[in-house]
């Protein structure tokens, strides 16, 4: 249903080489379409009073069958999130986190419940639907970085640019993240540090409108964590990007606009933070 | 039921697609075995058999003329069990339906069913009945491609005057099984040559012989030196016209069959050891990967205390299980193959007897083939398991390592991060790549051989209707007849162009070498047969000496320049020294040539011709057969737009069904490897594929970067293939090459392009199983699960 609505809206022609370079297959440029999404009284701590809603979350649940067995991860969740926030998912391990962001990120949909992106229905999207939904808005950093193995840092982010629309330069990229010097350097040949650095570099690169990070300090030391928000930090500061990370590290609510707790697969609370503290005041 | 052994069957279900694809390699070899090796058995036995049963002889002889008590002198010899005297003549014969004239052999026969040599197996109707006086019984094959039954009469000349003969019975002859005139021709023709065999008495009065006989057949006592046998039978039979007496290895029908026979003995090897080769590459690199995702389990078994040993067998198990269901599969298939290519064969050969059993030697042999097969290809991975320290096993694997390699060192910036993967990745893994590759080269290996081998025959057929015999027919006359004959031939209605030649038996010998063939003699200017070699050059004949085909001075062991001794078997039987003049680089047969007015002075003899070749107007066609058929001093006829035709439907029914049978076989390997490789990455590389589809990679992209791979290989592997090919052509053509023929060395461009087009297709095939397993991909379970 998604495909149908890129399908149908009208493009604006840009033509990209990095999607020739890919077995040709041209992508349309994503039709940027004015906010006409009215306010919704269901939304969660709306306390920005001017900002846009980017995505819109009503109702959801998310049910795992496996045989016998029915888990419920996520339960009736109610949840806004506007542009240029910096959002902080935290709770129990077990929590729906992950559930959340995976839907949010278009990986999975959820059982029942409405899920918006802008005008974008993402909770009836099919699966090529939701590629181009991930391919155009979405950059994603994990606990495992993920990174292609086969490919140096340059490339696992060329690897992205080349089928973005308008995105930044690679190299500019690896420049955000400190990374200029390892650029020809292969996956292996990185510390854990430098490889979630590029996998935030290979993230940004499109200059997506959401950046959501599931635990992307969970895997580094305590410096090598806190240089990696300290980037993320500056991304959301200077690109305007709604960045979301979930954690279950309390102390990196800190540097949140808004932190929102999950239990059951439930929100239990929403914080809105005054100060937005810096990742190096971070103490944990 | 063991947890082992449960777990062993939980794994087999998982991995169900690659382990069908190992099992149908396997089948292919299994099968390709058991038939062929069944089928190789039983045209022995069949052939066996039906000689003992029906007492193929193992001395023949022709000759001009000996008075009956001859017959005593050979039976005296030491060692001959058995001696059986004959009237053999070809006549030209009127056939029902069929407009232009043939040839019947007629034989004759005692009297009573089940007698002498070489007896008759009745197919329909009757045996000669003591009172019946045009009665003959003729051969199935002739019978049966002309709709003669019993009731059918033909019209023969015999002795200049047309007689009516009566078809009585339908039979098989063990002396025929593989029906051709012999001589120059090669191919069965059978509406146009057959046998037929008549009482002694009547033929015998028929053909001026009473008393007399021009044939003999021997049986030889266990333990009998034959050469012995035929030496003095030669001596015996020396002032009577012999022609020579020769063993069963000389006798058309049987030297036909027994290369056919054993040709396939070479087939029955390459081919199993191809797919049992393949099939162990397969095993390996699957079974490598199931150990590398099983580490963590290997290692939990092994701190339970499981010994080294049985986790060892476990895999040992896993490879047999799947190799017992190829094999099994591959009896069956083999079996039902076996009794199909046998009575194929059986059919096109006339055996009376199919002696079909599926010999236990035969499936032990193929069992045991199968077991080392997978244990061959499962040692590697069990070697990895058991050498797993159970510590290190509970680590996850080392990520993989890329370094900058060749790619890197060129420095393309050009190439797309796809492409790049692709590169590095086979980079990384070269073994396994050239393990792919070689697997994909061999199946295009087999379809440019098949291929390749059917453009050598064509090559052949050319050569032989196109360049050497440029007539249309041939006329044989029953005598040796003066030059007069020949202006009046060239008279008949019709004829275009006419060349008369001379055809003498002879024996030629070279020191202590001899053999025995016939001189073809050639007008010197001759346009309608010319002597042409392998390689398409036409050779002019030379006023003197004689030119002999480079099969037959091989035989001899003589080069140009040489003098060979000429012993003529007819007429005045001159013998002579004569230089070889040149040799020739022939395809067919084992021949030598003179300039037709030089062999006339060797026979001492003027102008005398056996036959002329002629050019003919389609147009009065008709009317010049009949005419043929009326006239008393013509022998035969042979044409040969039906000799093209006859010889061009023998090779094509014979080649669909092994074409047919090796582009499945070529097919299956092809699909077998790419399949599996395909998968084996699929499961190294879910990981990163999941990634690229969380990056926004449409399905179809990654499975083109996971098919990337098989493809390169693929493209890769083709040329090795098609150079393979080429090599195994060459081999075989080479070891297939009887005296009878040579096979010319010839692939087609189309070849390698019906090659390419069938291992491509297999490629596709295999590349559309796949992509509905990336379909099935589940993305974020994959992101799951730790590094
Ligand atoms: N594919 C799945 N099948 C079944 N249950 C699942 C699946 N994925 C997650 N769950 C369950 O859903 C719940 C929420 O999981 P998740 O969102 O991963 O939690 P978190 O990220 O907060 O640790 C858990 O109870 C988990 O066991
Ligand atoms: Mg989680």
């Amino acid at each position: 249903m998604l495909g149908a609505v890129y399908g149908l809206a009208p493009s604006s022609s840009r033509e990209h080489d990095g999607a020739s370079a890919w077995f040709g297959c041209s992508v349309t440029a994503r039709p940027y379409r004015p906010m006409v999404t009215p306010m919704s009284s269901l939304s969660v701590g709306a306390t920005f009073p001017d900002s846009d809603v980017v995505f819109q979350v009503h109702a959801v649940s998310k049910i795992y069958q496996t045989g016998e067995l029915s888990v419920v991860a996520l339960r009736s969740v109610e949840l806004e999130l506007r542009a240029g926030e910096f959002v902080v998912f935290l709770g129990p391990s077990g929590s729906g986190k992950s559930t959340l962001l995976n839907i949010l990120g278009g990986l999975d949909t959820p059982t029942s419940g409405d899920v918006r992106f802008r005008d974008h229905w993402l909770s009836r999207a099919d699966d090529a639907g939701l590629t181009r939904f991930r391919r155009e808005h979405v950059g994603f950093v994990f606990q495992f970085y993920n990174l292609i193995p086969s490919l140096t840092a340059l490339e696992n982010v060329t690897l992205v640019t080349e089928i973005a629309d308008d995105p930044m330069d690679a190299q500019e990229a690896l420049r955000l993240v400190g990374l200029t010097e390892r650029e020809n350097h292969f996956p292996s040949q990185l510390s854990g540090g430098e490889q979630q650095r590029v996998a935030i570099a290979r993230a940004i690169a499109k200059k997506p409108d959401i950046l959501l990070c599931d635990e992307p300090t969970g895997a580094l030391d305590f410096p090598t964590g806190k240089l990696v928000l300290d980037v993320l930090a500056q991304i959301n500061s200077e690109l305007h990007t709604l960045v979301a990370v979930i954690t279950h590290n309390s102390a990196i609510a800190a540097m949140a606009d808004r932190v929102i707790r999950l239990r059951s697969g439930e929100i239990v609370e929403v914080t809105q933070n005054a100060r937005k503290a810096s990742p190096e005041e971070l103490v944990w | 039921m063991g947890t082992l052994e449960r777990k062993l069957f939980r794994d087999l279900f998982k991995m169900r697609g690659q382990a069908a694809a190992i099992a149908l390699v396997i089948a292919c070899g299994v099968a390709s075995f058991v038939s062929m090796r069944a089928m190789y058995l039983s045209l022995l036995r069949s052939q066996a058999d039906y000689y003992a049963q029906y007492r193929f002889a193992d001395i023949f002889v022709e000759l001009k003329r000996a008075p009956d008590w001859v017959a005593e002198r050979i039976r005296q010899i030491p060692g001959v069990a058995q001696v059986e005297t004959r009237v053999v003549m070809d006549v030209t014969l009127d056939v029902p339906g069929l407009q232009e004239p043939a040839v019947g052999r007629m034989i004759s026969i005692p009297a009573r069913q089940g007698q002498g040599l070489n007896t008759l197996f009745l197919r329909r109707g009757r045996y000669l009945s003591p009172t019946g006086r045009n009665e003959i019984i003729a051969s199935e094959a002739f019978a049966n491609a002309n709709k003669l039954e019993p009731g059918s009469e033909l019209q023969a000349v015999i002795q200049g005057r047309w007689q009516k003969l009566r078809i009585v019975g339908i039979a098989l002859s063990p002396e025929y099984i593989y029906e051709i005139r012999g001589g120059g021709s090669l191919f069965p023709d059978n509406k146009r040559f057959g046998v037929l065999w008549m009482s002694a008495e009547t033929l015998e009065s028929a053909l001026n012989m009473k008393g007399a006989f021009n044939s003999i057949a021997v049986s030889l006592l266990p333990g009998t030196n034959k050469l012995d046998v035929i030496s003095t039978m030669d001596r015996e039979l020396d002032s009577y016209g012999t022609l020579g007496a020769y063993g069963r290895s000389d006798q058309v029908s049987h030297r036909f069959i027994s290369d056919e026979i054993s040709q396939n003995r070479i087939t029955a090897t390459v081919i199993p050891t191809i797919f049992l080769a393949v099939a162990a590459l397969l095993v390996h690199l699957s079974f490598m990967r199931l150990v590398s995702t099983q580490r963590a389990e290997i290692a939990v078994i092994k701190a339970f205390g499981y010994p080294d040993w049985l986790v060892g067998l476990h895999y040992v198990e896993f490879s047999l299980l799947v190799a017992i269901a190829g094999y099994v599969l591959g009896c069956g298939i083999g079996w039902y193959f076996g009794i199909k290519l046998a009575s194929l064969y059986a059919e096109f050969y006339r055996f009376p007897v199919l002696v079909y059993r599926l010999d236990l030697p035969i499936l032990l042999w193929a069992g045991l083939i199968t077991f080392v097969t997978a244990i061959a290809g499962a040692i590697g991975a069990v070697v990895r398991a058991v050498g797993l320290p159970p510590a290190e096993a509970m680590r996850p694997e080392a990520p993989a390592r890329f370094r900058p390699m060749i790619l890197d060192k060129l420095n393309l910036p050009s190439l797309s991060p796809a492409v790049r993967m692709i590169i590095r990745n086979l980079e990384r893994r070269p073994l396994r790549a050239l393990a792919s590759a070689f697997a994909i080269s061999c199946s295009v290996m087999i379809l440019v051989v098949e291929f390749g081998l059917f453009d050598s025959l064509h090559r052949m057929m050319e050569v032989q209707f196109h360049d050497v015999q440029r007539e249309d027919i041939a006329v044989t006359l029953n005598e040796v007849h003066s030059a007069q004959a020949e202006f009046e031939l060239a008279q008949l209605p019709g004829v275009i162009r006419s060349e008369a030649f001379r055809a003498v038996p002879v024996r030629l010998q070279f020191q202590n070498r001899s053999r025995k063939t016939s001189i073809l003699g050639l007008p010197e200017q001759g346009e309608l047969h010319r002597i042409v070699d392998g390689t398409g050059n036409t050779l002019s004949l030379p006023p003197e000496g004689i030119v002999l085909s480079s099969t037959l001075a091989g035989i001899l062991g003589v080069v140009p320049g040489d003098s060979i001794n000429v012993e003529v078997l007819e007429g005045r039987r001159p013998a002579r020294t004569i230089a070889v003049a040149a040799t020739v680089d022939e395809l067919l047969g084992t021949n030598a040539y003179m300039n037709i007015h030089a062999l006339n002075r060797l026979m001492q003899e003027d102008g005398s011709i056996s036959g002329s070749l002629m050019q003919v107007d389609g147009e009065k066609q008709q009317e010049l057969y009949q005419r043929l058929k009326q006239l008393p001093a013509v022998a035969a006829v042979s044409i040969k737009a039906a000799a093209v035709d006859s010889f061009r439907e023998t090779i094509n029914r014979s080649m669909t069904l092994s074409i047919g049978t090796l582009i499945v076989f070529a097919s299956v390997i092809a699909i077998g490897m790419i399949y599996n490789g395909a998968r084996i990455s699929l499961s190294e590389r879910s990981r990163e594929l999941a990634t690229l589809r969380i990056l926004g990679f449409t399905r179809r992209e990654i499975t083109l970067i996971l098919l990337g791979e098989q493809a390169f290989i693929t493209l890769a592997a083709l040329p090795f293939g098609f150079a393979a090919g080429y090599v195994v052509c060459a081999i075989l053509t080479f070891h297939l090459q009887t005296e009878l023929y040579r096979m010319p060395l010839v692939v087609q461009p189309a070849s390698y392009a019906w090659a390419f087009v069938i291992v491509f297709l297999a490629a596709v095939a295999s590349g559309i199983l796949v992509s509905r397993r990336v379909a099935g991909m589940d993305i974020v379970s994959v992101l799951k699960a730790g590094e």
